[in-house]
C-alpha cells in the first residue's frame, strides 16, 4: 500500500493551511528527514519533511492550495518495489477528499477520522469529568468523621521554639533520611533559634549550612527528595521563600501528578511566616492563602507549641510535600506539651480550643490566641463564643466548621493575610455550600487591612487584625 | 585551582570505540531521529497536542553520555527530553504513548511531552521551567554523596537556562559541597529564536563554573565519539570525588524549537550545512562503511529494524486508551 503523506497540524489550534510549494515532483526519491513541501498558516511558513522513504507516487493537491483541512492526503509516497499501480485503488478516493474546503468543512472531521480513539474518547473524558468534580466537590478538604485527638496524662511547659527543635531531634533520631538545610541553622543555631542544638547532636552531614540562596536550596533539597531523603528545609522567614516558590509548587507540588505516581516527595518547608514585629511590608506577610491554593502540597499552621510539636511530628513522617507555617511572635510564648515521644498531632484536623454556643470563630496561627482573648471578652458581654483552631489549613477540616456552624449559626473567620482570596473567603465559601440553611447572619471576616504593612507601630498596629476587630464582628453577626 | 581544564575536544583520539561501540551508537542514534520523525508526523495528525519539542540533530550528545555512565547513575533534564528518554533504554511505546496523552504512557497520560520520568531508568525528567531541574539534579547528586553511593547525575541544561539565576545557585552548592554532578550544556545555539551571540556576554559556555571552580570543557557534541570521550573524563572525575564538571556540547537542532516554530532567525545555508557535513549519524555511518565493520546492507536491516521498532510504538501510542477518568484525581498526595 502506498503510503499517505498528510496536510499536518503545525500547533493544536491549526485546523486547515496553504500548500504554498512542493520541493518535489512525482518520481522523485525521497529519504526520511527530506524537505519536500512547504506550508502556510495564518502564523508562519513550515516545511514539510517526509517521514518515510520511497519514490513520490502521486501528488494529490497541487501547490497553490488555499484551505486545505488538517489530516488530508496531500501525496503518496510509493514504498521499495511498489510501482505505480500501487495507486489505482487510492486515486479516486484521495480525489474525493482532496479540496478540505468543500469536502471538510468541518475542520475536525478528518482529525476524527485519523485519530478514531482520541476523539471518541473524548467527550466521555470530558463528561466524565464534569461528573467527577460534582461528586468530588472538594478534593482536598476533609470531610471524614473526625477521629477523636488521644489524651494524654503527663505534660510540660515548653516554648513553641522549643517545642519545635523537639520535633525535628525526635524525627532525627528516629529516621537516618531526615536532614535539616537553610539559612543559619547549623553554627549559628538558626536566625531564631529554633534549631539550637541540632548541629552538636547530628553533625554537619544532617544540619547543612547553605548559602542565602532560596531557590537553589529549595530546588536541590526537592530533587533529594525525589530520591528518598526527606529534608527540613527551613526558610529564614517564608518571605523569602518567594524567591523558591516556584521549586514548592512546579516541583514538589506536581511531581508526583506529572509522573503518575512514581516520584513524591517527603520534604517540610518551615518557617516563621506573617507578620513579626515593625519590619515593614516586605518581612511581613502571610502566605497561607498562596500555598493553600495548590494542590499536591498540605498546608500546616500551629499555634501552641503542642501544635508545633505534634504537627511538625507528623510532618516530617508524611510522605508529602507540606508548608510548615510558623509565626516568629509565637516562638516565645510557653504552652502544656504532652510529655510523651508519642506525641504527634493527626494532620487535616482542626481543634475546638473553646466551647461556645453563640457564634463560631475560626482562626489559625497567632489569630488563635487573640481569637481566644476575644471569646472571653464576648463572655463577659453575654455571648458564648466556640473558637476552631484550625490547625491544618489544607486539607481544610470542614467538618468541624460546619458541626461548629450548624451549632452557633454564626460564623467569623480570622487571618492576618489580605481578604482577597484568603482563607476566609474559602472558609466562607465552603460555610455557604454545605450550611446555607443553617447560617443566621453573613459570615463575617477579620483580615489585616488591605495595604503593604508599614513600619511605623501606630500604623503597623492599624494594619493587623486585634482582638477588638474580632470581638467587634462576633457582635455584629449576631446582631449585638 | 582546577578551572577550564581544555578549550576544545573537537579531535577527539582515534579508535576509541569498538565495532560493537560504533553499530550500538549509530543504532540508539537512529532511533531516536526515527521517533522524533515520527512524533512529528503523530503532531501533524492531531494525536500529540500542546508543545513537543523535539531533539532531531541532537542525538549524539545524549547517546555519548549515556556511554559514559552506567544505569546506576541518574539523569535529569528539561523539556526536550525524548532523546534522553530512549538514551536511558526507556520504552519507545511508553514515551511515544505519554506524547499521545494515553494510559501506556510512562506517566500514565498525565505528564506528556514534557513531563515523564522513570524510576527503574534512574530518569528524573523531563521538566518545563527552563533552569529548574539544575538545582533539582544537583539534589539528586545531593542525596548520592548523603548515602554514600558511588553515582553520578547528569543534568542536562540548555544554552537558554545558563542565564538563569538558579543555575549559579545550583553551581556554587555543587562545588562548595563536591557534589557529584555533570552539567551537561547543550548548546544547540538558540534559546528558542535568540542565539547565543544575542543572549549570552560570552559564547563560551564551558567557562560559566569558572567563578566556582568547577572545570569544564567544550565538546563536539556531534560528534557521538568525543562526547563519550568527554563524559568519562567527567564521569571519572565525579567519581574521585572532586565533585562537579561542566560539558558544553556544541550541537545543533535541525527542528525548530517546538512544532510550531518556523525557525526564521537562522538562514536555510546554515541548517543545511549541519545537515550535510556534520550530522551525527551520518558520521557513524561512513566509520562503520570505511572501516569495513558493516556494508550498506546491514545498514539498511537495521534500519529497518528501527523503523519497525517506532512503527510499534506509535501502534501502541495510538492504541492505547486513555486514561480513566478516575485519573484525575490520583497521585495528588502519597496517603500518609
Amino acid at each position: 500500500m502506498p503510503i499517505e503523506v498528510l496536510m499536518p497540524a503545525l500547533s493544536p489550534t491549526m485546523t486547515e493551511g496553504t500548500l504554498a510549494k512542493w520541493n518535489v515532483k512525482e518520481g522523485d526519491t525521497i529519504a526520511s528527514g527530506d524537505v519536500i513541501a512547504e506550508i502556510e498558516t495564518d502564523k508562519a511558513t513550515m516545511e514539510v519533511e517526509a517521514v518515510d522513504e520511497g519514490t513520490v507516487g502521486k501528488i494529490v493537491i497541487a501547490e497553490g492550495t488555499e484551505n486545505v483541512a488538517v489530516n488530508a492526503v496531500i501525496a503518496y509516497i510509493l514504498e521499495e518495489g511498489e510501482d505505480a499501480s500501487a495507486l489505482d485503488n487510492v486515486s479516486a478516493s484521495a480525489g474525493a477528499a482532496a479540496p478540505a474546503a468543500e469536502a471538510a468543512p468541518a475542520p475536525a472531521a478528518p482529525a476524527a477520522e485519523a485519530a478514531p480513539a482520541a476523539s471518541a474518547a473524548a467527550p466521555v473524558a470530558a463528561s466524565g469529568a464534569i461528573e467527577r468534580s460534582d461528586a468530588e466537590p472538594r478534593a482536598m478538604s476533609v470531610m471524614n468523621a473526625t477521629q477523636d485527638e488521644k489524651t494524654y496524662t503527663s505534660f510540660k511547659t515548653q516554648t513553641v521554639r522549643e517545642a519545635l527543635r523537639d520535633a525535628m531531634a525526635e524525627e532525627m533520631r528516629g529516621d537516618e533520611n531526615v536532614f535539616v538545610m537553610g539559612e543559619e541553622v547549623a553554627q549559628y543555631q538558626g536566625a531564631y533559634k529554633v534549631t539550637q542544638g541540632l548541629l552538636d547532636e547530628f553533625g554537619d552531614k544532617r544540619v547543612v549550612d547553605t548559602p542565602i540562596t532560596e531557590i537553589g536550596f529549595t530546588g536541590l533539597a526537592t530533587g533529594s527528595a525525589f530520591m528518598g531523603l526527606k529534608p527540613i528545609v527551613e526558610f529564614m522567614t517564608f518571605n523569602f521563600a518567594m524567591q523558591a516558590i516556584d521549586h514548592i509548587i512546579n516541583s514538589a507540588a506536581k511531581t508526583l501528578y506529572m509522573s503518575g505516581g512514581q516520584l513524591g516527595c517527603p520534604i517540610v518547608f518551615r518557617g516563621p511566616n506573617g507578620a513579626a514585629a515593625r519590619v515593614g511590608a516586605q518581612h511581613s506577610q502571610c502566605y497561607a492563602s498562596w500555598y493553600a491554593h495548590c494542590p499536591g502540597l498540605k498546608v500546616i499552621a500551629p499555634w501552641s507549641a503542642a501544635d508545633a510539636k505534634g504537627l511538625l511530628k507528623a510532618a516530617i513522617r508524611d510522605p508529602n510535600p507540606i508548608v510548615f507555617l510558623e509565626n516568629e511572635i509565637m516562638y516565645g510564648q510557653s504552652f502544656e506539651v504532652p510529655d510523651d515521644e508519642d506525641f504527634v498531632l493527626p494532620i487535616g484536623q482542626a481543634k475546638i480550643e473553646r466551647e461556645g454556643t453563640d457564634v463560631t470563630i475560626v482562626a489559625f496561627s497567632i489569630m488563635v490566641g487573640k481569637a481566644l482573648k476575644a471569646a472571653e471578652k464576648l463572655a463577659e458581654q453575654g455571648i458564648s463564643a466556640e473558637v476552631i483552631n484550625l490547625r491544618t489549613i489544607r486539607p481544610l477540616d470542614v467538618n468541624t466548621i460546619i458541626r461548629s456552624v450548624m451549632k452557633t449559626n454564626r460564623l467569623v473567620t480570622c487571618e492576618e493575610g489580605w481578604h482577597f482570596a484568603g482563607i476566609g473567603s474559602e472558609i466562607a465559601s465552603v460555610v455557604m455550600e454545605h450550611a446555607f440553611d443553617y447560617l443566621d447572619a453573613p459570615v463575617a471576616r477579620v483580615t489585616g487591612e488591605d495595604v503593604p504593612m508599614p513600619y511605623a507601630a501606630n500604623l503597623e498596629a492599624l494594619a493587623l487584625p486585634q482582638e477588638q476587630h474580632i470581638v467587634d464582628a462576633a457582635k455584629a453577626v449576631c446582631y449585638r | 585551582m582546577a578551572t577550564t581544564k581544555r578549550k576544545r575536544a573537537t579531535t577527539r583520539a582515534d579508535n576509541q570505540a569498538s565495532s560493537d561501540d560504533l553499530l550500538k551508537y549509530y543504532r540508539e542514534m537512529l532511533l531516536i531521529r526515527r521517533f522524533e520523525e515520527k512524533a512529528g508526523q503523530l503532531y501533524g495528525m492531531g494525536l500529540i497536542g500542546g508543545f513537543c519539542h523535539l531533539y532531531i540533530g541532537q542525538e549524539a550528545v545524549v547517546v555519548g553520555m549515556q556511554s559514559a555512565i552506567t544505569g546506576d547513575d541518574g539523569v535529569i533534564t528539561s523539556y526536550r527530553d525524548h532523546g534522553h528518554m530512549l538514551a536511558c533504554g526507556m520504552d519507545a511505546g511508553g514515551v511515544m504513548a505519554e506524547l499521545t496523552g494515553r494510559e501506556g504512557g510512562y506517566s500514565r497520560g498525565k505528564g506528556g511531552s514534557m513531563h515523564m520520568f522513570s524510576k527503574e531508568k534512574n530518569f528524573y525528567g523531563g521538566h518545563g521551567i527552563v533552569g529548574g531541574q539544575v538545582p533539582l539534579g544537583t539534589g539528586i547528586a545531593f542525596n548520592y554523596k548523603y548515602r554514600g553511593e558511588d553515582r553520578v547525575c547528569l543534568t542536562y541544561l540548555g544554552d537558554g537556562a545558563v542565564n538563569q539565576g538558579q543555575v549559579y545557585e545550583a553551581f556554587n552548592m555543587a562545588a562548595l559541597w563536591q557534589l557529584p554532578v555533570i552539567y551537561c550544556i547543550e548548546n544547540n545555539q538558540y534559546a528558542m529564536g535568540t542565539s547565543t551571540q544575542r543572549h549570552s556576554s560570552s559564547p563560551d559556555l564551558y567557562q560559566r563554573g569558572v567563578a566556582y571552580g568547577i572545570p569544564g570543557e567544550q565538546v563536539d557534541g556531534m560528534d557521538v565519539l568525543a562526547v563519550k570521550e568527554a563524559g568519562e573524563r567527567a564521569v571519572a572525575h565525579c567519581r574521585e570525588g572532586k565533585g562537579p564538571y561542566i560539558l558544553e556540547l556544541k550541537t545543533y537542532r535541525y527542528r525548530g524549537h517546538s512544532m510550531s516554530d518556523p525557525a526564521k532567525y537562522r538562514t536555510k545555508d546554515e541548517l543545511d550545512k549541519m545537515r550535510k557535513e556534520h550530522d551525527p549519524i551520518d558520521m557513524v555511518k561512513k566509520l562503520l562503511i570505511d572501516g569495513n565493520i558493516i556494508d550498506e546492507a546491514g545498514l539498511k536491516d537495521i534500519d529497518k529494524e528501527v523503523k519497525a521498532e517506532v512503527a510499534k510504538a506509535a501502534e501502541f501510542a495510538q492504541n492505547s486508551p486513555e486514561p480513566d477518568v478516575s485519573e484525575l484525581f490520583t497521585d495528588i498526595l502519597i496517603d500518609a
